[in-house]
C-alpha cells in the first residue's frame, strides 16, 4: 500500500503536520490488554458497585424491559448504522422513527413528535427556546418555571438558554399540597410571559391540576409546556388534552420507555407539539412519502429547520440524537401496547402506595403532601434524611432521595418511588431496615464510660 | 407498519404485570378516558416486524460505510457486551458514592486518557454529543470573557468549511458566526483571517485536519494570531481519528475541545446516536468545565457538582451525560492501549491515502490533488457532471445498488459535486480494492448507459423518494388505514 501511494514509511504520510508539534509516547495511557483482561477488569469493577435494592426514582426509574427490546436493538443493522442521510439504504431507521412518532403522538394526545433530543431535562431546554420563537403573541424571552418542577432540570434550563437572554422566573410551590402555588402564579397575570411550564407529575411525585394550569397560561397569552413522565401518559390526561385547548408543547424524559437506569444514560429526552409549531421543532423529523414508481417510503423532512442546512439561522445545533434508545423505546411500546404501559403505571403507583403505607406506619415517618400522586412520594423522617440513607446504604437499600438539599424548607424528607419491580418482599425489606434504623438513631446511645 | 399487524385485544401478554388495578385514589378527570392508539401485537410479530426492519439498513457490520466526517469504523462487540454487565445497567444514576465506586474509577480514568491524548489540562465528560460539545465549548469561552469583563466581544469566527454545528453552537452561545474562506490549497484564508480578527472576536472554531480533509499546516501562526486579538480557539474533534496519538490540539495552540467519542472511540452511532462529547479545557477555561465531573483522592472517587465548582457553565442533562457510551469508550480505549491510539490514525490515514491514490489512478478526480489527505478525503465529480451529466448523488445511489454505503454528499459546500470519503482503519485492502472496482464501473456506466446510473438506486427497498412532497404534504404519524 505505501509503495502504491509512493511512499517509503508511513511517518511519510504526516509530513504536512510540523515536527515540533508531533508528540511523543503518551506514556500516562496504559498498555493495550487483550478482551479478556479487560473483561475481568470490567467485572471486578460492576461486581464493587453491588445491585442494592433501589427504591430511588427521581427522574429515572426501574421498569421491567422485555427480553426482546435490546435483542433487537442491539442487532448490528439498527447498532451500527448512521443518521439516515441515504434514505434508500436506510428504510429500517427511517420506517421505525415513523413508528415512534406516530406512537408517541398517540400517547401524548399531540400532532407532531421529532425523533428525539438527548435527554428530558435538555429536552425541556429546547422547549423553552422553541416556545420563545413560537409564541407570536408575546414579546418577551421570559419563562415561568415552577420549583415544583425536577431540580437538575432547572439547572440544566438555565445553562442552556442563558447565553440568549432568556430569563427564566421561578413560582413557588403550596406548603401543604406540593402542588404549584397559585396565588404565588397569579402574581404574574399580568406580566409578558412566552410560557408557563407544567410538570405532570411534578418531582414531588404530586400530580398538578394541569387542566386549571393550562387554560391559565393560554388566558394570559402564554403557551403551555408540559413536562411529563410518559408511562404516566398511559394512565393519565395526555397533554395533548389539558384544559379547553390542551398544552402547546410536550417533553420529558424517555427512560421509562425500555432505557435501563445504566447511570443515567444514554436515555432520550422526546418533544411533541402541535402541528401550528413544527417549523420551530428542533432536532430530526421523519415524514412518509413515496418514490418514483409511488410506492411508500420515509425520509427526513424539513430539514430547513436544521443545522447542517441552516447553520446559523438553524432550530438548534442538535445533530446527533439518541436513535438506539428510540428504536429500543419503539419496540418497548410495541410489545407493551396501550393495556401493558397502563398496567405498570398501575402497578408502580399501587406499589408506591403500599410502600407509603408501610413506611408511615412506623413511628415518626409521616408524607409530607396530601393529594394523589403518580409513583412517588415525600415523606419526612424523624431522624436526618442524609444519615438515614446512609446507614441503608450500608444494608444494601437506596431509600430514596434526599430532598434537604434542593428543599431545606422540607426539613428531613425523602422522595421514595415503589415501580411495579418492587414486591412485597422488598417493601418489607426496605420497612424493617428503616425501622432499626431509626430506632438506633433515635435511641440515645449507649456510654462506654460514665462521664463523672 | 406496525400498526397493520395490529387486531383488537391482541397483546404480549408475558411482558406486563398480569393482574391491573385501577387507581380509583386518583380523580377521575385527571385520569385517560381512552387507551391510546399503540400498536396491539403478539411478541413473535413485533420480533419479526423489527427483524426485517432492521434489514432495510446499511450497517458497518453489513456494509463498507466511508461516510466522511462520521468515522464509521468497527464497533468492537465486547465493548456492549461489558458495558450490559448487570452491575452497569441496573445502577441507579442517584445511587450513593459508596456503590458507585466501581463505575466512577472507569470515568476518571476514562477522564485522564482523553486528556493525556489531546493534551489537555482537564475534561469533562458529561456532554451527550458533539454539538453538545460545541455548545459547552463555546459557553466557555463566553464565561470566560464575561468574568474578565470583556464584554464587547460578539463574535465567533468559523470556516466556510465548517460543520453546520459550528455556527448553530455559537448562535446558542448569543454569538454572532462569521464566516473565514479557505484558500486555494484548502487551508484557510490567513490574510482573510487577519482581516476578520479584531476587539469583537471571541474565538473561532476550527477543525484540523479541516472538512476538506487536510492538516491545517499553519496552525501555530492562527493560534498566536487568535490569542494576539484576544480570543480563544476551539477545537472540533469531529477528525481527531486522523491524528490520534500524533499530534495533539493541546501542543497546537487550543484552548477547548470536544471530542466524538462515537467516532474516534468506537462507541456505535446507533442509527443517529447517542454519541458522547466530552470536552477538555486547558488552564485557563478549567474553572468553567460543565458538571458533574470525577474526582480522585488517591482512595476514593467522588462527584464534583455546581457547589465544588462555583464558576461551572452548569448542568448539561439531567445526570451525567451518556454514560453507557463512556463506559464504551472507556473500554475500547483499554483495549487499544497507547499503541492501538498510534495505530489508529497511522492505519486510518494510510487507507484514505491508498484509497486516494487508487481512485486517482482510476480517472477521478481529487478536490486537493497536490494535498496529503488526513483519514479522509475529497472527490470532486464536476468533469463527470459536466460531461457526462451524471451528478455525485447519482453516483452515490448507485453505489448503494452495489452494496456500498455512499460516502458524504455535498460536504463541504465550497466544493462542487463533492464526495467526502473516510474508509477509516478498520478496513481491509482488499475492502478498498473493491470500493475502487466499484467506482470504476459506474463511471464506465456513467459513460456509457449514463441513465442506469441517474436512476439509481434499483436494487433498495425504495427508488428515490419525493422528499419534496415529505416537506409539502406533511405526514408525520400514522392517522390509522384509509
Amino acid at each position: 500500500m505505501l509503495a502504491t501511494i509512493g511512499v517509503g514509511h508511513i511517518d511519510a504520510l504526516f509530513d504536512e503536520i510540523p515536527m515540533a508539534l508531533r508528540c511523543g509516547e503518551l506514556e500516562a495511557i496504559p498498555p493495550g490488554m487483550p478482551e479478556m483482561e479487560v473483561s475481568r477488569l470490567m467485572q471486578a469493577r460492576a461486581r464493587i458497585d453491588g445491585q442494592p435494592l433501589c427504591f430511588i426514582g427521581a427522574g429515572a426509574y426501574d421498569h421491567h424491559i422485555p427480553a426482546a427490546v435490546w435483542e433487537l436493538t442491539t442487532r448490528g443493522e439498527f447498532y451500527t448504522a448512521y443518521t439516515p442521510y441515504q434514505a434508500e439504504a436506510s428504510q429500517g431507521t427511517l420506517q421505525l422513527l415513523y413508528e415512534y412518532q406516530s406512537m408517541m403522538t398517540a400517547l401524548i394526545g399531540m400532532d407532531v413528535s421529532n425523533a428525539s433530543l438527548y435527554d428530558g431535562a435538555s429536552a425541556l431546554a429546547e422547549a423553552v427556546l422553541m416556545a420563545v420563537r413560537g409564541n407570536r403573541k408575546s414579546k418577551s424571552k421570559r419563562i415561568l418555571l415552577p420549583r415544583s418542577l425536577h431540580p437538575a432540570y432547572r439547572r440544566v434550563v438555565r445553562t442552556i438558554v442563558r447565553n440568549q437572554r432568556v430569563e427564566l422566573v421561578e413560582v413557588g410551590y403550596d406548603g401543604n399540597t406540593g402542588l404549584i402555588d397559585r396565588e404565588d402564579l397569579e402574581k404574574h397575570g399580568g406580566e409578558d410571559f412566552a410560557a408557563l411550564v407544567i410538570p405532570q407529575p411534578n418531582f414531588f411525585g404530586v400530580l398538578e391540576a394541569v387542566d386549571g394550569l393550562t387554560d391559565w397560561a393560554h388566558l394570559h397569552g402564554m403557551l403551555a409546556i408540559a413536562v411529563v413522565n410518559p408511562l404516566a401518559m398511559a394512565m393519565l390526561k395526555p397533554a395533548g388534552e389539558w384544559g379547553e385547548q390542551g398544552a402547546d408543547i410536550c417533553c420529558g424524559e424517555g427512560q421509562p420507555l425500555g432505557a435501563p437506569l445504566a447511570s443515567g444514560g444514554p436515555y432520550f429526552g422526546f418533544l411533541c407539539s402541535t402541528g401550528k409549531l413544527v417549523r420551530q421543532m428542533p432536532g430530526r423529523i421523519i415524514g412518509k412519502t413515496v418514490d418514483v414508481d409511488g410506492k411508500t417510503g420515509y425520509a427526513l423532512t424539513l430539514q430547513a429547520r436544521e443545522q447542517h442546512i441552516r447553520r446559523s439561522k438553524a432550530t438548534s445545533n442538535i445533530c446527533t440524537n439518541q436513535g438506539l434508545m428510540v428504536t429500543a423505546a419503539t419496540i418497548h411500546m410495541t410489545l407493551m401496547g396501550a393495556e401493558g404501559l397502563q398496567r405498570v403505571a398501575a402497578a408502580s403507583h399501587a406499589n408506591t402506595g403500599k410502600l407509603t403505607q408501610a413506611l408511615t406506619a412506623l413511628p415518626g415517618v409521616e408524607p409530607v403532601f396530601e393529594g394523589a400522586v403518580f409513583h412517588e412520594r415525600v415523606l419526612r423522617l424523624p431522624i436526618e434524611a442524609n444519615k438515614a440513607l446512609r446507614a441503608l446504604a450500608a444494608h444494601n437499600v437506596l431509600g430514596g432521595f434526599d430532598l434537604s438539599v434542593d428543599y431545606p424548607e422540607l426539613g428531613d424528607a425523602l422522595l421514595v418511588c415503589a415501580t411495579e419491580l418492587r414486591n412485597e418482599d422488598d417493601i418489607e425489606n426496605y420497612r424493617g431496615k428503616l425501622e432499626r434504623v431509626i430506632q438506633s438513631q433515635v435511641q440515645t446511645p449507649c456510654r462506654l464510660k460514665p462521664d463523672w | 407498519m406496525i400498526y397493520e399487524h395490529s387486531r383488537e385485544g391482541r397483546r404480549a401478554t408475558a411482558q406486563a404485570p398480569l393482574e391491573t388495578t385501577e387507581a380509583t385514589d386518583i380523580p377521575a378527570e385527571m385520569r385517560r378516558s381512552t387507551q391510546p392508539r399503540l400498536p396491539q401485537v403478539s411478541e413473535m410479530q413485533a420480533v419479526r416486524h423489527f427483524t426485517r426492519l432492521s434489514q432495510k439498513n446499511f450497517s458497518i457490520d453489513t456494509q463498507f460505510y466511508p461516510l466522511g466526517s462520521c468515522t464509521m469504523k468497527y464497533n468492537p462487540r465486547a465493548c456492549n457486551t461489558l458495558a450490559s454487565l448487570p452491575g452497569l445497567l441496573s445502577r441507579h444514576p442517584l445511587a450513593p458514592d459508596t456503590h458507585s465506586q466501581g463505575f466512577m474509577a472507569c470515568l476518571y480514568e476514562l477522564q485522564e486518557i482523553l486528556q493525556t491524548v489531546t493534551g489537555m489540562y482537564a475534561v469533562s465528560l458529561t456532554p451527550a454529543a458533539g454539538a453538545q460539545g460545541e455548545f459547552a465549548g463555546v459557553a466557555m469561552i463566553r464565561a470566560y470573557h464575561d468574568a474578565r469583563e470583556d464584554s464587547a466581544r460578539s463574535e465567533i469566527l468559523v470556516p466556510d468549511a465548517a460543520h453546520g454545528t459550528n455556527p448553530a453552537s455559537a448562535v446558542m452561545c448569543g454569538y454572532k458566526a462569521r464566516e473565514i474562506p479557505t484558500g486555494a490549497d484548502g487551508d484557510i484564508d490567513i490574510e482573510a483571517l487577519k482581516t476578520a480578527l479584531g476587539p469583537q472576536t471571541a474565538g473561532i472554531m476550527l477543525t484540523n485536519p479541516s472538512t476538506v480533509g487536510v492538516f491545517e499546516r499553519r496552525i501555530k501562526e492562527i493560534a498566536e494570531l487568535v490569542h494576539a486579538a484576544g480570543g480563544l480557539l476551539y477545537y472540533d474533534g469531529a477528525n481527531l481519528n486522523a491524528i490520534l496519538g500524533k499530534v495533539r490540539p493541546g501542543d497546537m495552540g487550543f484552548d477547548v475541545i470536544h471530542m466524538n467519542l462515537h467516532k474516534t472511540f468506537s462507541t456505535p452511532h446507533g442509527g443517529g446516536g447517542p454519541g458522547a462529547g466530552p470536552v477538555g479545557v486547558g488552564k485557563r477555561l478549567e474553572p468553567y468545565l460543565p458538571v458533574p465531573m470525577v474526582d480522585f483522592d488517591g482512595s476514593d472517587y467522588r462527584w464534583l457538582t455546581e457547589e465544588d465548582r462555583p464558576d461551572s457553565i452548569g448542568r448539561l442533562s439531567a445526570f451525567a451525560g451518556n454514560a453507557g457510551v463512556l463506559i464504551r469508550a472507556y473500554i475500547y480505549a483499554r483495549l487499544l492501549g497507547r499503541e492501538g491510539m498510534h495505530r489508529v490514525s497511522e492505519f486510518s490515514t494510510l487507507n484514505a491515502n491508498y484509497l486516494l491514490k487508487r481512485l486517482m489512478d482510476a480517472g477521478f478526480d481529487a478536490a486537493y490533488p497536490e494535498r496529503r489527505a488526513s483519514h479522509e478525503f475529497i472527490l470532486t465529480l464536476k468533469k463527470q457532471a459536466k460531461e457526462l451529466g451524471v451528478n455525485t448523488m447519482d453516483f452515490a445511489k448507485r453505489l448503494l445498488d452495489y452494496g456500498v454505503h455512499a460516502p458524504t454528499t455535498y460536504f463541504p459546500l465550497l466544493v462542487s459535486e463533492c464526495l467526502l470519503v473516510e474508509p477509516t482503519e478498520t478496513e481491509a485492502k482488499e475492502d478498498l480494492d473493491n470500493f475502487v472496482e466499484i467506482m470504476r464501473t459506474i463511471k464506465q456506466e456513467a459513460e456509457n448507459q449514463p441513465e442506469t446510473v441517474k436512476q439509481a438506486p434499483h436494487t433498495m427497498p425504495v427508488r428515490r423518494l419525493d422528499d419534496v412532497r415529505a416537506a409539502r404534504e406533511l405526514d408525520l404519524a400514522w392517522k390509522g388505514s384509509e
